[in-house]
């Protein structure tokens, strides 16, 4: 860190001096880290081209498992992106107060992660040549184009969305100057914190706030919708719209407890990442996941007992067949583990939140992997189920491009922007009287004035 | 109305696959090395199924050859983004290659499987290069192709037949697998015109059509073996 930028950070206030810090000093091991993800990626591209060169032969896909990792992973990365949004703005319209520290880390990780999710159906592509006959070819019926346009439409919403309660941070790094001082102009965008750019700004937030919500369940819908259009043994199911939403909160929850758990540590993030936000997002992963246990139980009881006989080729190849290994760790990942984690008060801690945020999402993945999989190797005519499926080298050499890009873009990001939203932490400190009143009004019908006033 | 379609005698089907081979030399199908086979990548428009059944050595076999049933409600064609797949007037079920962006969706979407990925390009011998057949487009790596009820030959016999001037007859326009089935088990023709032999045989109490409770309404028929 040169000099003046240590001086110029020490004679701010105290939340901007520990939030800031970041975004002027960058330790070796950032570095270091940095440059393993950042050769994965290179890796990841290598993967890509000779895919491209060759053919979609490269893979261990074949007929009739014409869906594997790619779309597994599309699934699995628009899942995680619905921590930010949703939660953050979920917390916002029900104001409340705890979620001031933790939305601006969220909201990142839904736009990073949108667009790795985004180009995995494109590396699926025989041809992404022809990507844009989408546009020129468009037919309106088809559930994939349902997709492009609310992930378009998503990862719009979700950038401004992200954006814009950036804009007082992004203003108070330029009058620091520690930074960058045209780029931050530029994104600050002229603003000065007046009292009438300040009222404008929640109004816009109050409105994306709620117009957010309903594009995120119809992103995670519409992925549902993909897979439940077709007429394939499990797959045409008329509650894969609500469990994939499901499943997108719950992954996403667990991404932003471990992401919080990780800068907590590196960052020195005590002060805003408290026990009590542990606490909370411990017990909405802890609903999530029964709410994830309901749905995955009624899901595989309906089919059950309804028995017919393609369905359960599907069924029995996921409870004790092939594919029972990657089924009963699923269930452990996303129920076992986080329902005995997250239900005691002494295990809603960091280390316990951390746990079981990775292993909600290995078994969110693994969920997605067992809806894929043991259906498309088993097609509805029994006779052509013969279907075997090995991902390639490249396939995973992709997958992990694609995570270790990720998370290389968001410890990036960090380098940017402050990862905790410095003007919504102090404006906690002001609005504490306003709360206080709130909270008063809610009790207003059980303690009169006039009884107030005689006692 | 017309509606091609295609009545399959089980009873009479031996098993011997010569349609299978006529297909794919009629339609520049190239063949696969035997590992790529092996991973389920053989193409095969028309293919003829094995169902055993018993066990061995009081068993039967009973072959049912599936070329794409070309369906009247096909749930390929509603699933493609770009309109690759449709459904002519003809009841013929095609694929665009040229606009195909190859995302498979309608290859989930076939409940018969009978949709053929280019895993990688078609490669073929010096020697089978010179017998591609001159009126059947070859297929680039990366996109989706199936049975198209040899649709290259009702255009060669429209045109025909015009020239003759006369009507176009059942004998003028056979798929590559109906004209060459040794014991005539693969019968073809327009299923709404009473002249036409299929018209009759899908009346037939033996006829059945494949996965018929998905109301796909196939046009491919099966004459249920009598055994």
């Amino acid at each position: 860190m040169r000099a003046d930028v240590r001086d110029k950070l020490a004679s701010l206030p105290e939340d901007e001096r520990v939030l800031l810090r970041p975004l002027v000093d960058t330790s070796p091991r950032f570095y270091m880290v940095a440059a393993v993800l950042a050769a994965v990626v290179v890796w990841g591209f290598v993967a890509y081209y000779l895919q491209v060169r060759y053919g979609l032969g490269r893979t261990g896909l074949n007929r009739p498992e014409y869906w594997g990792i790619y779309i597994i992973c599309f699934v699995f990365f628009i899942g995680i992106s619905h921590a930010g949004t949703l939660i953050s703005a979920i917390l916002r319209v029900s104001q409340a107060e705890w979620r001031r520290s933790i939305t601006r880390s969220a909201e990142l990780i839904t736009v990073l992660v949108i667009g790795f999710g985004a180009i995995q159906p494109i590396i699926d592509l025989g041809r992404p040549d022809r990507l844009l006959n989408v546009v020129f070819h468009a037919q309106l019926r088809s559930p994939l184009l349902w997709d492009v346009i609310s992930i378009g439409l998503y990862f719009t919403s979700c950038t401004i969305y992200l954006y814009v309660p950036l804009l007082p941070d992004l203003a108070i790094i330029r009058d620091s100057g520690i930074k960058a001082p045209r780029l931050y102009r530029f994104l600050a965008a002229g603003y000065q914190d007046t009292v009438v750019q300040r009222a404008r700004l929640e109004r816009v937030i109050a409105i994306l706030s709620v117009a957010v919500i309903p594009i995120a369940i119809s992103v995670h819908t519409i992925i549902g919708w993909i897979f439940a259009m077709t007429l394939r043994p499990m797959w045409h199911s008329t509650i894969f719209g609500p469990y994939f939403v499901i499943g997108a909160i719950h992954s996403g929850i667990a991404a932003i407890l471990v992401a919080m758990v990780v800068l907590r540590r590196v960052y020195g993030l005590e002060h805003y990442f408290r026990a009590v936000h542990f606490d909370y997002l411990g017990k909405m992963l802890l609903i999530l996941s029964c709410l994830w246990f309901y749905f995955t139980f009624a899901e595989h009881l309906t089919v059950l007992y309804g028995a017919e006989p393609a369905e359960m080729r599907t069924f029995w190849a996921k409870i004790s067949g092939r594919y029972a290994v990657p089924f009963w760790t699923m269930v452990g990942g996303c129920f076992l583990v986080p329902f005995v984690l997250m239900a005691r008060r002494a295990t809603r801690t960091p280390a316990g939140v951390f746990i079981a945020g990775i292993a909600v999402v290995i078994g969110m993945w693994l969920e997605r992997y067992n809806i894929v999989v043991p259906t498309s190797v088993n097609p509805i005519w029994e006779m052509e189920a013969i279907g075997r499926y090995l991902p390639s080298w490249i396939e995973i050499s992709i997958m992990a491009g694609a995570l270790a890009g990720f998370t290389l873009l968001y410890m990036v990001a960090t380098k940017f922007v402050p990862i905790v939203s410095i003007w919504e932490i102090k404006e906690a400190r002001a609005v504490v009287e306003e709360v206080a009143e709130r909270v008063r009004r809610y009790s207003s019908g059980f303690t009169t004035p006039k009884l107030t006033d005689s006692a | 109305m017309t509606r091609w379609g295609m009545v399959i005698d089980l009873d009479r089907c031996t098993g011997c696959a010569a349609c299978e081979v006529a297909c794919k030399s009629e339609n520049n199908i190239a063949t696969v090395p035997s590992r790529q086979a092996d991973m389920g990548r053989a193409i095969s428009w028309m293919k003829v199924m094995t169902e055993v059944e018993g066990e061995f050595p009081n068993n039967t076999l009973q072959f049912y050859p599936r070329p794409c049933m070309h369906c009247d409600n096909p749930p390929c064609i509603t699933v493609c983004p770009v309109r690759a797949t449709y459904i002519n007037d003809e009841g013929l079920v095609g694929q665009i290659y040229p606009r195909c962006i190859g995302c498979r969706y309608c290859a989930n979407a076939c409940p018969y499987t009978v949709k053929y990925f280019n895993w990688y390009g078609p490669e073929w011998s010096e020697s089978e290069r010179r017998h591609l057949n001159p009126d059947v487009s070859v297929r680039p790596k990366g996109v989706i192709e199936k049975c198209t009820f040899c649709h290259h030959r009702l255009q060669k016999a429209r045109e025909a037949a015009r020239a003759e001037g006369r009507v176009l007859r059942e004998e003028d326009y056979q798929p590559a697998c109906a004209e060459v089935c040794p014991t005539g088990a693969i019968v073809f023709g327009d299923l709404d015109n009473p002249n036409h032999r299929v018209a009759e045989l899908k009346e037939d109490p033996r006829a059945m059509r494949l996965l018929e409770d998905l109301g796909t309404q196939p046009k491919v028929y099966y004459l249920r073996s009598r055994q």
